[in-house]
This record gives C-alpha cells, sequence and structure tokens, in this order.
C-alpha cells in the first residue's frame, strides 16, 4: 500500500511538472535603437515556456549577447539569469554613450 | 543683480521660480564637460534660466558633420573651438554670467581640479571610458553629475551622487564595457539631442534648488519613434 501510495505520487508529480514546462506565458518584449531590428512579430503578447530566462530569450530572438547592455523588466534592472513571468514587460537596449 | 534688474531679466522665470530660487542660481557654479549636441544645448539653457556661474570645457574644435545638431556650430565657425564659441554664446546671452573656458580635453590628470569648485558637473561627454573617470573625480569631490547620453534618437538621462554606483549600473564594470556606444552605428539626431540636454538642463535646476524629483538611481529612457518614455529603477 505505501509503496503504491508512492507510485501514484511519483505519477502525479511528474505529470504536473510536464504541464509546468508545457505551460505557456505572455510578455511584453520591447528593443531599442540597434536591437529593434530583431523585434519578432507579435512582440506584445509574445508567447513563451514559462520559466524562460532573459538570457534565452535573447538566444531565441536571435540577438547576439554582447549587444545587450541594460535588461529591464516591469521598469526595473535586472541581468540575464532572471526568470520571465507572465505579463512581463522586458525592454532590452544596448550600450548608449554619444554626446 | 539689484532686485529690480533680476525682476526685468528673469521675469518669465516666475513664478515658476521665486525671487529667492532665482538668486539661489545667481550664485550657482555649474561644470559643463563636453560641449557638443548635448553640451552646447545645456550651456544655452542654464545661461538663459540665470546660473551664475559657468565652467566650460572641451579640446574639440567644430567639423562639417557637428552642423546637423549641434547648437553652437555655424558654417562659419568650422573648425572653432567648441569652447571658446560657448563662452562666446553666454556672453551674447546672458552678460551677468561669469564664464570660463578651457579648450582642453579632460582626463584622470586633470578633471579634480577642474571640478572640485563646482555645485554640479554636467556630463555631456562622449566616451563612456571618460564618463568613469568624471564620476571617480566627481566622487573624491563630494559633487553630483548630471549624465545624458544619446544614440541615433534614443537617449539617457540619470543623476548620480557621489556615494552611488553609477555607471556601473549603466554600462556594467569599469574595464569591461566598450568605450563607444551605437551612437557610432547609428549618429545623432537634432531633436534627440536638444531633447536629453533639456532633460538633464532640469535635473541641474532640481539640484542646484533643492527641488522635485531626481533621477537618483533611475535612468531615463527615450525612444522617439516609438514614444517610448520610462524611468527605470537601476537598483
Amino acid at each position: 500500500m505505501i509503496n503504491l501510495c508512492h507510485i501514484l505520487n511519483h505519477l502525479n508529480n511528474s505529470q504536473s511538472q510536464k504541464c509546468k514546462l508545457k505551460r505557456m506565458i505572455k510578455i511584453d518584449l520591447k528593443l531599442f535603437v540597434t536591437l529593434s531590428k530583431y523585434l519578432p512579430d507579435n512582440s506584445e503578447g509574445l508567447e513563451i515556456p514559462d520559466g524562460t530566462t532573459v538570457e534565452k530569450l535573447i538566444f531565441d530572438v536571435g540577438i547576439p549577447k554582447e549587444l545587450v547592455k541594460l535588461i529591464f523588466i516591469n521598469g526595473k534592472k535586472q541581468n540575464d539569469s532572471y526568470q520571465l513571468k507572465d505579463n512581463d514587460r522586458v525592454g532590452l537596449f544596448p550600450p548608449v554613450g554619444g554626446g | 543683480m539689484g532686485i529690480s534688474n533680476l525682476k526685468a531679466r528673469y521675469d518669465r522665470n516666475f513664478n515658476t521660480l521665486s525671487i529667492e530660487e532665482q538668486q539661489k542660481l545667481g550664485s550657482s557654479k555649474v561644470i559643463i564637460i563636453g560641449l557638443g549636441g548635448l553640451g552646447g544645448s545645456v550651456c544655452e539653457m542654464l545661461a538663459r534660466t540665470g546660473v551664475g556661474h559657468l565652467t566650460l570645457i572641451d579640446g574639440d574644435v567644430f567639423e562639417a558633420s557637428n552642423l546637423n545638431r549641434q547648437l553652437l556650430c555655424q558654417e562659419n565657425l568650422i573648425g572653432f573651438p567648441k569652447a571658446q564659441a560657448a563662452k562666446n554664446r553666454v556672453n551674447d546671452i546672458n552678460s551677468q554670467v561669469k564664464v570660463r573656458c578651457y579648450i582642453e580635453y579632460v582626463d584622470e590628470s586633470n578633471l579634480y581640479d577642474h571640478i572640485k569648485d563646482a555645485d554640479v558637473v554636467m556630463d555631456c561627454l562622449d566616451t563612456i571610458d571618460t564618463r568613469f573617470m568624471l564620476q571617480k573625480a566627481a566622487e573624491k569631490a563630494s559633487i553630483p553629475i548630471v549624465s545624458g547620453a544619446i544614440a541615433g534618437v534614443a537617449g539617457q538621462v540619470t543623476t548620480i551622487f557621489p556615494q552611488d554606483k553609477g555607471y556601473e549600473l549603466i554600462y556594467g564594470k569599469k574595464g569591461r564595457h566598450q568605450s563607444t556606444g551605437v551612437e557610432t552605428k547609428t549618429g545623432n539626431m537634432a531633436h534627440c539631442a536638444l531633447f536629453v540636454a533639456a532633460l538633464q538642463s532640469s535635473e541641474c535646476l532640481k539640484l542646484l534648488l533643492d527641488r522635485g524629483d531626481l533621477l537618483r538611481n533611475k535612468l531615463l529612457i527615450a525612444e522617439l519613434w516609438t514614444n517610448t518614455f520610462e524611468i527605470m529603477d537601476l537598483v
């Protein structure tokens, strides 16, 4: 009986993890200045897998990583390990230094 | 300046500013480093508003490519030092401003001595390396920096106090950044340069008058193709 419960729990956890991995979220993506050419279609409400990091997003969109200097999520600076959440507003900025 | 003269010259500053605030500006000292697209316009606005002491520094001379955006650049001034042109312009606008100009580039050897007596230093530079040098000198001198940067039709503004992390939050750790940004690819447009210069001037006046909200530990980002204006938290 104990073994059966253990197996059932294990199956349930596996299923919920599978569901979690498949769950898609929507984000708003803005790319500025020289990055704007990498902007995908449907950048407002862009669907990505839940748990995607900004680093992965940058890769998936096709932006060379070294071109991104500033990452803003919902108006706050973040680093590229940030895990994106549903309805996040993402802004990526290159280095700007002219006077 | 006597009260009656002050009232006449700055009539349209009142009552956005009080007489006391106008007098405070008159005794304030601001140094502007870099007199190109940003610095030339900052210089014009601060002189008109009535900042009483301006120190202007730039080692460069005007060239034809400056004509598209630099307020002080004219066809008859190609080859003329920007700092001297800025001083002449301030004298023409407001002879009551005490203005000094230095036709020289700044680096670690001269920055501290130039800025140490100022109330605010305006970063209108065009290289990221020199911005880091300026922050080091301003930290030593305990002077706030108002920084502006532009590329194409995008710009950013922030205000850095001596104890703040400042540029590291924007460009990354010192030494791990490029010396220039994407402006080398995009160029710089006049309307964006003047827009960012206006925001810098506003920050400067707020600092001098201890009034309003500052962009401390915040970065105002603007992108004019898309009418994006956002204030981001840097910490």
